[in-house]
């Protein structure tokens, strides 16, 4: 009885420390569940949310572009796309593979894709496949089952509606390079997105891009989305109507034909770019579509530069053009007056040096409206030599030259205007005269681009410090200094002013001028301008003996540049223009043609005076929300898809 | 005609049996397994289907079948206590050689109607064995090596064969429960030193020859975070899934974690978790009282049992269900390894349930039988 106590009683205090000890347990189990939901509760909260809520990115459309009369440059069109939802599909390999037996897909797109797939978010969408025909939309919507991960999105597209006509200013589109991706704009990382990569649409690319909206969706472990919890619309991008006329530009393009070459027209009077044209041109619709490397490299080895925007990017010496500011600035010095008449005996001597007049024969005793209406050099040797390299550049710059043009386009070049100090600097040479006298002719180092020459002739014209611009409006808003009175003055004397007005009228209106036979024939309004002729490349003494001069012997890469500038009406200037013609022969005879006709065309279009419908018709619906938009592309044609491609 | 039986061996007739019944341990049993009726409502969006139905038929067959359980004398249940050990090791060879592969491991029978885990049945087996064999020991036996030495080996066998299959956790709480039952027959103090011992010793060598999914199972543990995407993620989830539960839970059928499928297995071993989520902490620990309770029921009836066969085999049956909640519930936290246990009673699936409910029969018989002499013990005292 007692051994049975003993065992009992053992049993007893075991069972009870036992229980004393699962007790402990049970306690660390409740205590642990009082750590992870009393105490930690807020952060596993936070969590549990993040795991159950996924943002996903809505694109705002990308704001128009317009001409002046609010026709369209560039515009969104609907876009069928195939996307691939990375997290919607066990193997993407695989997914892709049943995907180009029903839509071809090169190994180079499937190779991108997957890197896209890798580098992105998994639920962030990446595009395969863009601008999907009914046929294969149709034979994917069949095959969904097979296709996890496979979305069809309606996306839009850029169109360039007169791609060539304006290709150089409204640029294009792309996808963004690795290097934008920096994170600061969510949008980017969509799928198939495009930003400006060239032309007005990459200067204004964030004005166009708009801020993309947000979307909260309520996502299960897999991804798929269970319900939308909310909804914040983006900012569309902002239409931009541009100073541009559309049917101008597309007379200067057409006037240019197949030259290689340059013509700007400018509302002299405030800067307002009218005409921005450069031939050859390219289509930029093809690089939103894709472009193929062929083409590309059609275009980039194409000698005439397709792609350059040779208005704003190309620089030529300004040959003759550039007399009338080495007249000015030696009028501003006091070292010349209008009326002082220099010898042109057809060369000048300086030092053991010879240098010569385009005429051999010489002008006799010009003065100055007579040495601009005749382009002669040794005129302008003489008052360049009295004046000083110095003194002229100062009025260059005055005049737009050797500065940024600040135009709203990428790539535009400032070109060179030397000085003293400048040729000190660079060359590590000091200046000599007889560079001067180069100079003063608008050869040797100097180097403006057509842009810049049409903004020297409008500052000639008006006496105003107008500067080149595209934007009209912005969102409907009127941008600053459409007026004449918001530019402020040049600061040169009007009379001096007035004389080279004179001499650039007599150019073209007087028997003898250098642009005589490209005068307006017909009453009314008249045109100023001047000539300009510069050589590509040295003329030996040699070739100069032999007589060896006429261009079009010469190969097409060595024939001199032509150039033109001028304004009209000459009473009350409100257009200039600047033409160059690469390679072209004489500035005469090939550019001033050029400009005549397409200031006539100006005057008979007179742009200007039309009505500007932009706020009334193109920039309501613009500026109105986003919804009447959305409702007008969807409003589009949408063609049936045929009966038997409908899923069973 | 078998009352009568019944009523000639013990004494007892059915009326008295019934009367003798715990009736409030059934109640208890009949409020977790509602709880998990709820839960498995819950795990399939707020239907009946496919589980919680099941649940509830099983429930109640298994109900059954631990009333009538409970009705068989006890002394029958120790006769029939070393064959049905026999049994359940067989049962064991057999799936070692036959059995179902599942998970990567060899568990199952499949018997059509549910499958059979021999390794979950041999718990409750083991727990039977070992009480019949140490309910005539006496003290001094019980400081006698060589008689320890069968049962160490009636231990010893099922757990090596558990471990073959691989199931490194069902074999541990096998261990856990035979020396359970050792340790309140009275193995000495000097003794559980030495296994302790030995045991943390052999754990270093244990660990090098464990699979490669265990090992990872032991390191995932150890850091949730090593391997998000991988194993690592289950435990992540199921703490988003109960911390997020806050004080008073998301609300039934509320539970973001659960229904939008970042929770695993929310029907199975994940279920306390899914509770957890939605019912929160208050309710948590509800259950979790609720089912220690159930423990606490099974010590009580061991304590009032007079015989020490009865005795030992409640206490290996109350640890037995113990172990199942601490594992589960400290796996579902991230206190231990994931091992793929369940909660008993209120996740799905009938194995486990079956087993339990057979355990629970026999506790019932214990208790019923409380005050039956068995022939043998006390002679060998005397």
């Amino acid at each position: 009885m007692k051994r049975e106590n003993m065992r009992s009683k053992v049993f007893t205090r075991r069972v009870l420390m036992l229980a004393g000890g699962k007790l402990v347990l049970a306690g660390l189990l409740g205590g642990r569940l009082y750590q992870l939901q009393v105490l930690e509760s807020d952060r596993y909260a936070t969590l549990a949310e993040e795991n159950r809520i996924s943002m996903r990115l809505l694109a705002p459309p990308r704001g128009r572009i317009l001409d002046r009369h609010g026709e369209p440059l560039a515009f969104n069109r609907l876009n069928y796309r195939a996307l691939l939802v990375a997290e919607q599909t066990a193997d993407i390999g695989a997914t892709l593979e049943t995907f180009s037996q029903l839509v071809p897909l090169s190994e180079a797109e499937r190779a991108r894709i997957e890197r896209e797939a890798r580098r992105r978010r998994r639920f962030v969408p990446v595009l395969v496949r863009e601008h999907l025909e009914w046929d294969d939309m149709a034979k994917i919507e069949v095959n969904a089952p097979d296709l996890p991960g496979i979305v069809i999105d309606v996306g839009p597209t850029r169109v360039y509606p007169h791609g060539e006509d304006v290709a150089h200013v409204v640029g294009y589109v792309g996808p963004p390079a690795e290097s934008d991706l920096t994170g600061e704009d969510p949008l980017l990382e969509l799928p198939g997105i495009r930003i400006g990569r060239a032309g007005y649409e990459r200067t204004q690319d964030l004005a166009l891009r708009g801020r993309a909206g947000s979307q909260q969706l309520e996502v299960n472990a897999v991804g798929r989305v269970i319900r939308e919890l909310s909804r914040h619309e983006g900012t569309p991008g902002q239409d931009i109507q541009l100073t541009l006329d559309l049917g101008l530009q597309q007379a200067a393009i057409e006037r240019l034909g197949d030259d290689s070459a340059a013509a700007v027209v400018l509302d002299a009077r405030n800067g307002e770019v009218l005409a921005l044209a450069t031939t050859p041109s390219f289509d930029p619709n093809l690089f939103v579509t894709g472009l193929s490397a062929d083409q590309w490299r059609a275009w980039s080895q194409n000698r005439r530069a397709p792609l350059r925007n040779k208005a704003t990017a190309g620089l030529y010496s300004p040959g003759s053009t550039f007399k009338m500011l080495v007249g000015l600035a030696a009028l501003e010095a006091n070292v010349t007056t209008p009326n002082e008449r220099i010898s042109c005996p057809g060369h000048m001597e300086l030092g053991d040096q010879r240098f010569h007049c385009w005429k051999r024969a010489g002008h006799g005793a010009v003065n100055l409206r007579e040495a601009i209406k005749s382009s002669c050099d040794v005129y302008f040797y003489e008052i360049a030599r009295r004046v000083g390299i110095d003194r002229i550049a100062a009025i260059s710059r005055r005049f737009g030259l050797g500065v940024d043009p600040e135009i709203e386009l990428p790539g535009a070049r400032s070109g060179l205007i030397p000085t003293r100090d400048w040729k000190q600097r660079v060359h590590r040479v000091p200046w000599q005269v007889g560079e001067t006298l180069v100079h003063g002719i608008g050869q040797g180092f100097t180097l403006t681009s057509p842009l810049q020459l049409a903004v020297m002739t409008a500052r000639l014209a008006t006496g105003r410090a107008v500067k080149p611009h595209l934007t009209r409006t912005v969102g409907g808003v009127l941008r600053q200094g459409h007026r004449a009175e918001d530019w402020p003055g040049l600061g040169i004397a009007e009379r001096h002013l007035r004389a080279m007005r004179e001499a650039m009228w007599a150019v073209v209106n007087e028997q003898g001028g250098t642009a005589y036979s490209s005068r307006f024939r017909e009453d009314g309004a008249t045109m100023a301008g001047k000539t300009g002729t510069t050589q590509v490349r040295r003329i030996s003494m040699a070739e100069r003996e032999r007589g060896l001069r006429r261009q079009q012997d010469l190969p097409w890469e060595w024939r001199d540049h032509a150039l033109f500038v001028c304004y009209a009406p000459t009473d009350r200037p409100v257009y200039a223009c600047a033409v160059v013609v690469e390679h072209g022969g004489g500035g005469s005879a090939v550019a001033a043609p050029i400009a005549r006709d397409i200031l006539l065309e100006a005057l008979e279009r007179r742009p200007l005076e039309q009505p500007t419908h932009s706020p009334p018709d193109a920039l309501v619906a613009m500026a109105g929300p986003l919804g009447s938009r959305a409702n007008e592309e969807s409003a589009l044609p949408v063609p049936p898809i045929p009966p038997d491609s409908e899923p069973p | 005609m078998i009352a009568r039986r019944l009523h000639r061996e013990t004494g007892m007739g059915l009326p008295e049996k019934l009367w003798n019944t715990s009736w409030s341990f059934v109640l208890l049993l009949c409020l977790v397994a509602g709880v998990g009726y709820a839960m498995l409502f819950a795990a399939a969006g707020g239907n009946a289907e496919p589980w919680a139905g099941r649940h509830a038929i099983r429930f109640g067959f298994s109900l059954v079948i631990m009333l009538s359980i409970a009705m068989i004398d006890i002394r029958l249940i120790l006769r029939l206590a070393w064959p049905a050990y026999a049994a359940g090791i067989a049962l064991l060879l057999f799936v070692d050689l036959h059995g179902a592969v599942g998970k990567g491991a060899q568990r199952w029978i499949d018997l059509g109607v549910l499958q059979l885990q021999p390794s979950e049945l041999m718990k409750v087996l083991l727990s039977l064995a070992l009480a019949a064999y140490l309910h005539r020991a006496s003290w001094e036996r019980m400081g006698n090596p060589l008689f320890l030495l069968p049962a160490l080996a009636a231990i010893a066998l099922p757990v090596a064969l558990v471990l073959r299959q691989p199931n490194l956790g069902t074999a541990l709480i096998i261990g856990m429960v035979g020396a359970t039952v050792l340790f309140v027959a009275g193995l000495r103090w000097w003794k559980i030193g030495l296994v302790l011992g030995s045991v943390a010793i052999a754990a270093p060598i244990a660990y090098e020859s464990l699979h490669d999914y265990q090992r990872a199972r032991i390191l995932t543990f150890l850091n949730p975070e090593r391997d998000p995407l991988g194993t690592g993620y289950h435990i992540i989830q199921s703490k988003i899934a109960l911390g997020s539960g806050g004080m008073f839970g998301k609300g039934w059928l509320q539970g973001t974690q659960a229904h939008l499928n970042f929770l695993p297995e929310k029907q199975t071993d994940f279920v306390f978790t899914m509770l957890a989520e939605e019912w929160g902490f208050a309710g948590a620990i509800s259950v979790l009282g609720l089912l220690v309770l159930v423990v606490a029921f099974a010590f009580g009836m061991a304590l009032r049992c007079r015989h020490q066969f009865g005795r030992l085999l409640a206490v290996g049956i109350g640890v037995n269900f113990f172990l199942y909640i601490f594992v589960n519930v400290a796996m579902v936290m991230g206190l231990i390894p994931v091992g793929g246990v369940p909660l008993p009673l209120i996740s799905h699936g009938g194995s486990a349930m079956i087993t339990v409910m057979f355990g629970f029969g026999l506790l019932m018989s214990v208790h019923v039988h409380r005050d039956v002499e068995i022939e043998g013990a006390r002679e060998e005292e005397a």
